[in-house]
């Protein structure tokens, strides 16, 4: 748009004087080098995440338990499936109280009590991870005695709630007023109107953001350091500690060892794969379950 | 929100009012299944209860996070009063403790994040708004948001095996070489250092302020740009009159909120600021930061003491983001009227 108001007025003022221009070109070359500059580590990550990752992930990798120092081989098979272990269990805690807080405050917080819900969410959602850790940490493991999936599953709950509580309130307000209205016209109770009419017309935006908060936690690290603590072998116990891939990662990364870093990349990759993969999973269901039912 | 609230007239009013418009006309009230009208009040009552303690729950959730920290840490507060801020002795055996290094090191490492993504986010933010082709302006926005899903253990790992080597290896005698003189590029280039975790914070932060921005670029009215264009302004002068001056409010909060992400960033920082607890102005030396005290010491603190102290900082920690965080929020609202969409995790 600018370039249609700068055309033909500039060419009929006396030209600009050289010093404006050559500032003028200048920025424009910061900016460029701005982007330049921000894409780089970008490129050097995911290429570099690849490069490493790919030559380390095998079979073994991704079925074996990790070896003891100085074996080659082994994976980290039980930490992904720790991994999955402790996000569905920081789900199933956190979706129905993220969701319901959504709704509470789309539907019925229009006042005061539904600003400070609102504006409670804003502040969890910029509390530390690892702040959130310690409280899991003396909230669960100081009363179980011991590190356990479950208080990594609470630590990761606490930080879905937030996000999940945002989006949904911001889905349920998209639904048309009207929709609303035409269910109460029918004699539809408020609760059932809410749940099968405005839920159910919001829920592929509702799914969208309990995947950006799955997303956002499922490659914490630092709530988990010492809630889920880590494990060498299987487990899948709710009170026992668990392995972890971000802990795994962490871990391996920080050792001495050449195998396990080539592990840590390996884990990495995984674990962003793992991510992503979830994400446009979820969405393709989504989108297709709406379709289906339109 | 104002503008949500705006289309959105209250709507719990009317409600009532057409249940019992309902009932009193027969033939509608007979063909809606009268099961459901029989459940509606009480069942009203109860999703509403229900929804309301989910509402609580998050309530609950920052009262208990807040319970937890003090109840846990008033034994150091209690052993070391506000002087535990000022002391630098860090001493497990001696249960000395003193949170100045971390400290320290928080606000060192932060602030040099803040010095280097700063501009780099403005100066992408200004491209993908003002100056860059329409086609290229979701693509790169897209690719900018994809470092803030990357998570912060990878960071870490990248720092470690790829930006470490790299600062050792050349970035640390350049500037030793340079800048040497200032004492702030001195001692032996280690690369494990508070310039890596700052520069690690930075490419952490950039995609949140850089959206922030963005955003906040993109309400700033079009007249604005052409009432500069008009005045015989370049398009930078544009930018810099129209454009910057208009969104200062906002970007400062963008600004804030990568801050508030820096201060309580854990495990990148952990693994690359080589935590020492020691003041030093260089920035080649090692150092340690409140978020990897913890991270670091936390699961093998023994004595009560000890926890404690780090329960305090942890508090610190947690009350320094949280009015941080707030001072954010209140300057892009003053300038988007509404939330900064989902560009704070």
């Amino acid at each position: 748009m600018a370039e249609t108001v700068q055309a033909p007025v500039l060419h009929t003022v006396p030209p600009i004087a050289l010093r404006r221009r050559i500032v003028n070109h200048l920025m424009t070359g910061v900016a460029v080098f701005t982007v330049i500059l921000v894409l780089a580590p970008l490129i050097a990550i995911f290429g570099y995440l690849l490069y490493r990752g790919m030559g380390s992930i095998n079979w073994a990798f991704l079925t074996q338990t990790p070896r003891p120092v100085g074996e080659a081989g082994g994976g980290m098979a039980n930490a992904i499936v720790g991994s999955a272990f402790i996000l569905a269990l920081a789900s199933i805690l956190g979706v129905p109280i993220g969701v319901g807080a959504g709704i509470y405050v789309a539907e019925y917080g229009r006042n005061r009590f539904g600003d400070a819900i609102r504006f409670t969410a804003d502040v969890l959602n910029g509390v530390p991870s690892i702040v959130i850790g310690i409280v899991a940490y003396s909230m669960v493991v100081l009363y179980q005695k011991h590190f356990s999936a479950l208080a990594g599953g609470v630590a990761l709950a606490i930080m879905m709630i937030p996000t999940i509580t945002r989006t949904t309130e911001d889905m349920l307000l998209l639904v048309p007023h009207a929709l609303r209205e035409a269910a109460y016209g029918l004699g539809i109770p408020r609760w059932r109107a809410t749940l099968s009419i405005t839920l159910r017309t919001a829920t592929s935006g509702v799914i969208t953001g309990i995947m950006l908060a799955f997303a956002r936690v499922a490659g914490e690290t630092a709530p988990l350091l010492f809630t889920a603590f880590g494990n060498q072998f299987w487990n899948l116990r709710a009170n026992q500690p668990t392995a972890a891939l971000p802990l795994q990662i962490f871990t391996y990364a920080i050792s001495p060892y050449d195998e396990w870093h080539r592990q840590a990349w390996a884990g990495a990759l995984v674990l962003i794969i793992l991510i992503v993969s979830a994400v446009a999973a979820v969405r393709y269901v989504v989108r297709r379950g709406t379709f289906g039912a339109a | 929100m104002a503008n949500s609230a705006l289309n959105r007239p209250d709507m719990p009013g009317p409600q009532p009012a057409e249940t019992t418009k309902l009932t009193a006309v027969p033939p509608v009230a007979g063909a809606v299944a009268p099961h459901l009208r029989a459940n509606g009040e009480t069942g009203d009552k109860i999703f509403k209860f229900l929804m309301l303690l989910c509402g609580l729950a998050v309530l609950g959730v920052l009262a208990l996070i807040v319970y937890e920290l003090m109840l846990r840490s008033s034994l150091s507060w209690h052993n070391f009063g506000i002087k535990f801020f000022a002391g630098q002795e860090w001493d497990p055996v001696q249960e000395h403790f003193g949170a100045l290094p971390f400290i320290y090191g928080t606000l060192v490492s932060s602030f040099l994040a803040l010095l280097i993504a700063v501009p780099l986010s403005v100066g992408v933010a200004v491209f993908t708004t003002e100056m860059c082709p329409k086609v290229l302006r979701g693509p790169l926005s897209f690719f900018v948001e994809l470092l803030a899903a990357i998570p912060s253990v990878v960071y870490g790992l990248w720092a470690i095996f790829v930006l470490v080597p790299l600062l050792s290896g050349y970035i640390q005698p350049f500037l030793a070489r340079t800048l040497g003189w200032t004492g702030f590029f001195d001692g032996p280039p280690y690369g494990i250092s508070m310039l890596a975790a700052g520069i690690i914070l930075a490419i952490m932060i950039i995609p949140i302020i850089s959206s922030i921005t963005r955003e906040v670029l993109m309400v700033v009215p079009q007249h604005q740009r052409e009432a500069a264009l008009a005045l015989g302004a370049t398009r930078w002068e544009m930018i810099r009159v129209g454009v910057l001056r208009n969104a200062r409010a906002g970007i400062m909060g963008g600004i804030i909120l990568g801050l508030g992400r820096a201060l309580g960033e854990t495990m990148a920082v952990t693994m690359v600021i080589g935590n020492t607890p020691q003041i030093v102005k260089s920035l080649f030396a090692p150092g340690h930061t409140m978020a990897s005290v913890l991270a670091n010491e936390f699961s093998e603190a023994t004595g009560n003491v000890y926890l404690s102290a780090l329960i305090e900082i942890g508090l610190a920690l947690f009350l320094v983001t949280i009015v941080v965080n707030a001072l954010a929020r209140l300057l892009v609202w003053t300038v988007t009227g509404g939330q900064p969409s989902r560009a704070n995790g």
